[in-house]
């Protein structure tokens, strides 16, 4: 009987240091996800836990993972050529035929920017897939500014602007991503884009708030979620929130949709 | 058909059935209840008909038969890892019409939600054949014809088990070769027709008015009354939510297992996750998730039926003497309020 939470070992290929608390792991493995998807990591005798795609290619996917609990604790200890097991992938992923030929609006903060990089890095290999591409990132301070060489390329392809929540630095803003929301051209925009939101929930919540001040429309607006999981395929009951399972009808969710779903 | 067999006869069939099904009951646990002097009931693998307690409500539920309160996943060892075995010899279970009733509304969610089956219930289900008992509608906490859960036709065989005999109507075929030795009778099973406790199930027609039931400072009196430690969902017979925890035995760091363990909503760490953020803080709005899900979620998401059989044992467990039925009361009279405010 085919088992859905049977891990699979899988080859660690590098281990990059993006911050002192965020590292990204290349694993070997077969399967392609759509982007905005999840994996469950797991290491034997310590534990499991969702981890979304931050980029991928031939035979293998990228983890961005921030060290913060028991299981990336652990992780953290693994080198290249050390195996991590891994099963998935799971969830919807973003709606990436929603943003065919519309000018696309990424918003993002922290840790947040992986579950968008695998989705930007293609929009900046497939000019003309959206009709514009506008970036807003954010991240805490310097230190903990992910994927600068990604940051590099967006900037150079992209409508982007790069924020430090409280610190001054050459290329960043001050400040925070809902700040940057009404600079942009809704109006040259008319009905044609669509708006991705990632990051913290307060910040979620707030940019929200600020897109629909600025008059966006919430049919076009996405965000994605992130809960507790223990099964990732709709058993555990630890990220249902009303009648909606995170793990199987999100993480990502339209926004009409995610302003009824109360915790 | 149904047959009758003498308390003499009692031994001989319980072999022959044996040699066929792993045979479940519910089993009292003399003094291992809460209180002093107070026992428990819960299911358990019999070797004789005198083990089962077949006249009384059992403590916990029958679930614990498909969806042990832990079990094994995969076992590791130094450099590999296996998933947990488990016996293909089908299983005779003894249970009541609710507690047959709660596994059609715990495989839609084990079974089928997402498209995902999960192997460890399908491969217990799939052994599971029940011998219905009737019920005698114990307390004033049952409320099962409310719910329609007071029958069902789920059963290969229903067995009523009095002094001096055991009764039992065969509905199955192949069940019914294994007792057509016993004395023809005209038994048929009876079920519960009314409770003492009846309920009204609540109507929640739209997200609106669900935001405002879940806003309603009616569950803020649970803040100060319900202390969150998860026995209701425990006790439940249709709760499914569970934890995996991988483990080490003992002082060997190379061998341990991958484990799943029965998991409350009402518990504190429910929704944390790593980094600390957790979600739904209070007692208060843990109830309100749990009542939520059990009279309005699972409808929504599988149409069918509640997520409530009306066994009332979350009400009998209750450390607090919170009573979902009284708590169903409050929740229609929220409503009622809403909808005047319209």
């Amino acid at each position: 009987m085919f088992n859905p939470i049977q891990p699979k070992p899988c080859k660690i290929l590098s281990v990059k240091h993006e911050t002192e608390l965020e590292y990204t792991f290349r694993v070997e493995y077969d399967i392609k996800p759509d982007h905005g998807q999840f994996l469950q990591l797991s290491i034997p005798m310590i534990g499991e836990a969702p981890i979304s795609v931050s980029e991928q290619g031939d035979g293998w996917l990228e983890f961005t993972i921030r060290n913060v609990g028991k299981v990336t604790s652990c992780i953290f200890e693994k080198k290249a050529g050390d195996v991590l097991f891994l099963r998935g992938p799971y969830g919807n992923g973003w709606p990436t035929e929603e943003l065919k030929g519309k000018n696309v609006v990424v918003i993002a903060g922290g840790t947040g920017v992986s579950p968008v990089r695998s989705l930007l890095n293609y929009l900046y290999k497939t000019p003309g897939y959206a009709k514009s591409v506008n970036v807003i990132a954010g991240f805490k301070n310097e230190q903990s500014i992910l994927f600068k060489n990604d940051l590099e390329n967006w900037k150079k392809s992209f409508n982007a602007t790069f924020c430090l929540d409280n610190e001054e630095k050459e290329g960043f803003r001050k400040g925070m991503v809902t700040t940057v929301i009404k600079e942009l051209p809704l109006k040259d925009w008319g009905e044609d884009y669509a708006v991705i939101v990632v990051g913290p929930p307060v910040m979620m919540k707030f940019v929200g708030l600020e897109l629909l001040k600025c008059g966006f429309d919430e049919k076009k607006i996405w965000m994605s979620f992130e809960r507790k999981m223990s099964c990732a395929v709709g058993k555990c009951g630890h990220c249902r929130i009303d009648e909606v399972y995170v793990c199987l009808d999100g993480p990502v969710f339209p926004y009409t949709t995610a302003k009824n779903l109360v915790d | 058909m149904s047959y009758k067999f003498t308390k003499e006869e009692a031994a001989g069939l319980f072999a022959k059935l044996s040699e066929k099904f792993d045979i479940y009951a519910p089993i009292r646990f003399k003094d291992a209840g809460r209180y002093a002097e107070t026992d428990i009931i819960k299911y358990g693998k019999i070797s004789s008909f005198d083990e089962g307690v077949y006249n009384e409500k059992s403590t916990y539920p029958m679930k614990e038969v498909l969806s042990p309160i832990q079990q094994a996943l995969f076992y590791f060892t130094e450099d590999e890892y296996r998933e947990s075995k488990c016996s293909t010899k089908p299983m005779l279970v003894f249970a009541r019409p609710c507690d047959i009733n709660a596994m059609k509304v715990q495989a839609k969610i084990y079974a089928g939600n997402g498209g995902f089956i999960d192997m460890y219930y399908e491969r217990m289900r799939e052994r599971v054949h029940y011998a219905l008992l009737e019920c005698n509608a114990d307390d004033d906490t049952c409320f099962c014809v409310s719910m329609g859960t007071n029958t069902t036709d789920d059963y290969d065989a229903a067995f009523r088990f009095t002094d001096d005999a055991i009764l039992i109507d065969a509905k199955d075929s192949a069940f019914e070769a294994l007792v057509k030795d016993g004395k023809a009778c005209d038994f048929k099973p009876e079920f519960v027709k009314e409770n003492i406790t009846k309920v009204t199930l609540p109507v929640i027609e739209d997200k609106e008015t669900l935001n405002k039931l879940k806003a309603h400072p009616m569950w803020e009196q649970f803040n100060g009354r319900c202390i969150s430690c998860g026995a209701c969902t425990i006790a439940c017979s249709t709760c499914t939510c569970f934890t995996t925890r991988d483990i080490i035995y003992g002082d060997n760091q190379e061998v341990g297992e991958r484990r799943r363990v029965s998991a409350s909503c009402q518990v504190d760490g429910f929704t944390t996750v790593a980094g600390g953020g957790s979600y739904r803080k209070t007692a208060g709005d843990k109830m309100r998730f749990k009542m939520l899900h059990k009279f309005h979620d699972y409808k929504a998401r599988f149409k069918d039926s509640d997520m409530c059989v009306g066994c009332g044992r979350c009400i009998n467990r209750c450390p607090e003497l919170i009573s979902i039925t009284e708590t169903l009361k409050k929740m229609n009279a929220a409503l009622e309020e809403i909808k005047k405010e319209k």
